[in-house]
C-alpha cells in the first residue's frame, strides 16, 4: 500500500509565482524516504500541502488510501509533522505542549499523559518537562518537535529539517531514533539539507527542483550512476615524484596527502596494490567529497542530464 | 464503540482542550486580563456611581448608581471576550503555533467553538467580578437572572466571534488594537452605558437605533432592573442574527485558511 500518492499536485501562489508544477510521487508503506532539492525548489510547499498548512491550487494527494480533499481527518490523522522553524507557544511548559497536541487529535487526557512521557522520556526531555518551551536549546526544541508529531502515533511522520542547527551527538542519538521507528513500521518522508543524513537514514530519493521531481530512485541506484570516485589519502612517507598508475589518476595535495580518483571498475584492493608496488604506503583515507552530494549538485545544475544519465 | 459515537468522543476531547487551553492563558495573566477590567468599574462606580451620580438624581427611575451597573457590566463582558479571542489568535498565528491545530484532525467548527468558548469564560468571569464590586457599592435586585446569563452570553459570543474576525485579518500587533478603539469602545460609551437614550433628541436616538450594543445594554438592564430604552424580543433577536452571521463568515474564514494558510 502506498502511504503517499501524490499525483499532479500544483501550486501557484497569489503573484503568480509557480511553486510545483505538476509533482508525480508515490512512497511506499515503511519507507523512510528522502526529499531533497535545493532552498526555493518547492520541498517545504509540498509538505505543507501534505500536511494541510498550504492550499493546493490543483492535484491529488493520497495518504494511506484516504483523499485529502474527501477526507481530510482521515488524512490529518494519519501523518505527523516535525516543520522545519519553531513553531511553539513559548510560553508554555514542555509536558503540555505536548498534552495539547494531543488533545487536538482527540486523545483523551488519561491516555495523552502516559504517550506524552513515554515520547518525552525517549527523546531524554523528560527531565524539562515542566521548563517553559523558551528556555530549551535549539536541540530540545527539536527533540521536542517530533515528541509532539508522535503523540497520536502517526503512520507516515515527515521531517522537514530535523536536525538543522543540532550537534553531532544529538543528529546521532536522533538519527537513531528515528531508525528504530522506522523499524517499527512507521514511514518516514525526510528533507535535509545533510546529504549524509539522506545517505544513512534512507532507501528511497526523490530530488525535487523547480517544483518538479527531478529524480526518484533508490539511494543505492542513484550512487551507481557515479562514474568515478575521489578518495584522498594520507601517507606515511613523502612521494617525491608521482607513479603512473593505469586506471587511477593521481595529484598531490601536498608532500604527504594525495588524491586518487579511480574509475568504478576499479577497486580499493587494486589501488592498494599499484601504490605498494611503488612503495608508497597508505596510512588512512577518506572520500574527498560525499557521494550523495556530488550527484546532488550535479543533478541540481543539470550536468548528469547532459551527460546522458536518467535524471 | 460505532465510529460515529468515537468521532464525537474525540471533537468534544478538542474542544475541551483548547478551552482549557485558553482559560489557564488567561487565568495565568489575570493581573492583565481580569485586574484591569474590575480597577476601571471600580473607578466609574466611585467616580460616576458615588461623587458625580449623587448630583445627578435618579435615570427612567432608579438611582444613578444602579442605573449604570448593567452598562458596565456589559462593557467589561464586551471587552474582554473581544480582546481574549483577537489576541490569543493573532499570537497563535504571529507564533506559528496556530500551525498545531491546522495539522490536526479537529474540524473549523470545534476550533473556532473553542476559541469563541474561551473569549466567553473570560468575558463570564470578568461580568461576575464587576458585579462582585458593583455590590460594595449598591444593593442590587436582579429581576431576572435567567435573561442577565443569557444577554451575557450570546453578548460575549457575538463579541468573541468579532475578535476571531480581526484576528483572522490582522497581520500586526497594531491591527488588533484598532477595533477595540475605534470601533468598540465608541459603540460602547454610546451603547446606552450611562444614559438612557431617552435623553437624546429624536434624530440621535433614531441612530442610536442602529448601534447593536445598545440593545444588548438594554436587555441586560432590563434583566436587572426590569426597565429597557427597547423591546427585549427585538433585542434577542438581533444578537442571535449577529451571531449567526459572524459565525458562519468566520467558519469560511477557517475554510478557506484566510490569513492562516497560503
Amino acid at each position: 500500500m502506498s502511504a503517499l500518492d501524490v499525483q499532479q499536485l500544483t501550486k501557484t501562489y497569489k503573484g503568480g509565482f509557480q511553486a510545483l508544477k505538476g509533482i508525480d510521487l508515490e512512497v511506499e508503506e515503511g519507507d523512510f524516504f528522502a526529499l531533497l532539492g535545493p532552498n526555493g525548489a518547492g520541498k517545504s510547499t509540498f509538505i505543507g500541502i501534505i500536511s494541510s498548512l498550504v492550499n493546493k491550487t490543483s492535484g491529488r494527494v493520497r495518504v494511506f488510501g484516504h483523499d485529502l480533499d474527501a477526507n481530510p481527518e482521515a488524512v490529518k490523522s494519519c501523518i505527523g509533522l516535525v516543520p522545519q522553524e519553531f513553531n511553539f507557544n513559548l510560553f508554555l511548559p514542555v509536558f503540555e505542549v505536548v498534552l495539547n497536541q494531543a488533545g487536538y487529535y482527540g486523545i483523551p487526557r488519561q491516555e495523552a499523559r502516559v504517550r506524552a512521557e513515554r515520547y518525552l522520556r525517549q527523546l531524554d526531555l523528560w527531565d524539562r518537562r515542566d521548563q517553559e518551551m523558551r528556555k530549551l536549546s535549539g536541540g530540545m526544541k527539536r527533540r521536542l518537535m517530533i515528541a509532539r508529531a508522535l503523540v497520536h502515533q502517526p503512520r507516515l511522520l515527515i521531517l522537514d529539517e530535523p536536525t538543522a542547527g543540532v550537534d553531532i551527538e544529538i543528529r546521532r542519538s536522533m538519527w537513531s531514533f528515528l531508525r528504530d521507528l522506522n523499524a517499527e513500521g512507521t514511514t518516514i518522508i525526510l528533507t535535509t539539507h545533510y546529504l549524509e543524513e539522506a545517505e544513512s537514514l534512507c532507501r528511497n530519493i526523490a530530488i525535487i527542483n523547480h517544483g518538479r521531481i527531478a529524480e526518484r530512485t533508490s539511494i543505492a541506484a542513484l550512487l551507481n550512476k557515479l562514474h568515478t570516485e575521489t578518495f584522498v589519502l594520507n601517507l606515511k612517507g613523502r612521494v617525491s615524484e608521482l607513479p603512473e598508475l593505469g586506471g587511477f589518476v593521481l595529484q598531490y595535495l601536498d608532500d604527504c596527502t594525495l588524491e586518487v580518483e579511480m574509475n568504478r571498475d576499479h577497486t580499493i584492493n587494486g589501488l592498494f596494490d599499484a601504490l605498494s608496488r611503488n612503495g608508497i604506503e597508505v596510512i588512512s583515507l577518506r572520500n574527498k567529497q560525499n557521494r550523495l552530494e556530488r550527484l546532488f549538485l550535479e543533478m541540481v545544475d543539470g550536468r548528469l542530464v547532459a551527460e546522458g544519465g536518467q535524471a | 464503540m460505532s465510529a460515529g459515537r468515537h468521532r464525537w468522543i474525540r471533537y468534544w476531547v478538542t474542544f475541551q482542550t483548547i478551552l482549557t487551553k485558553e482559560i489557564l492563558r488567561f487565568s495565568r495573566i489575570w493581573v492583565q486580563t481580569v485586574l484591569p477590567s474590575v480597577i476601571t468599574t471600580t473607578l466609574y462606580f466611585v467616580i460616576f456611581g458615588r461623587l458625580i451620580g449623587d448630583r445627578i438624581g435618579t435615570m427612567d427611575g432608579f438611582a444613578y448608581l444602579d442605573f449604570i451597573v448593567p452598562g458596565l457590566v456589559l462593557m467589561g463582558v464586551i471587552t474582554n471576550s473581544y480582546a481574549n479571542v483577537v489576541s490569543s489568535f493573532y499570537s497563535s498565528k504571529f507564533s506559528r503555533y496556530i500551525e498545531e491545530l491546522l495539522v490536526s484532525p479537529a474540524p473549523d467548527w470545534v476550533i473556532l467553538a473553542g476559541y469563541v468558548s474561551g473569549g466567553v469564560a473570560r468575558g463570564l468571569v470578568v461580568g461576575a467580578a464587576v458585579i462582585s464590586v458593583a455590590l460594595v457599592f449598591t444593593d442590587l435586585h436582579v429581576h431576572s437572572l435567567g435573561i442577565m446569563f443569557l444577554i451575557c452570553l450570546m453578548t460575549a459570543t457575538l463579541f468573541s466571534l468579532g475578535g476571531f474576525i480581526n484576528a483572522v485579518y490582522a497581520n500586526s500587533f497594531d491591527d488588533i488594537s484598532i477595533v477595540p478603539t475605534f470601533v468598540l469602545t465608541p459603540l460602547t460609551y454610546l451603547g446606552g452605558v450611562f444614559y438612557s437614550i431617552e435623553l437624546l433628541p429624536d434624530f440621535w436616538q433614531g441612530v442610536s437605533m442602529v448601534n447593536p450594543v445598545l440593545y444588548m445594554v438594554n436587555a441586560f438592564r432590563y434583566g436587572l432592573l426590569g426597565v429597557s430604552d427597547i423591546p427585549i424580543g427585538a433585542a434577542f433577536g438581533m444578537i442571535l442574527v449577529f451571531i449567526v452571521v459572524l459565525a458562519a463568515y468566520s467558519l469560511r474564514l477557517l475554510r478557506r485558511g484566510v490569513g492562516v494558510k497560503s
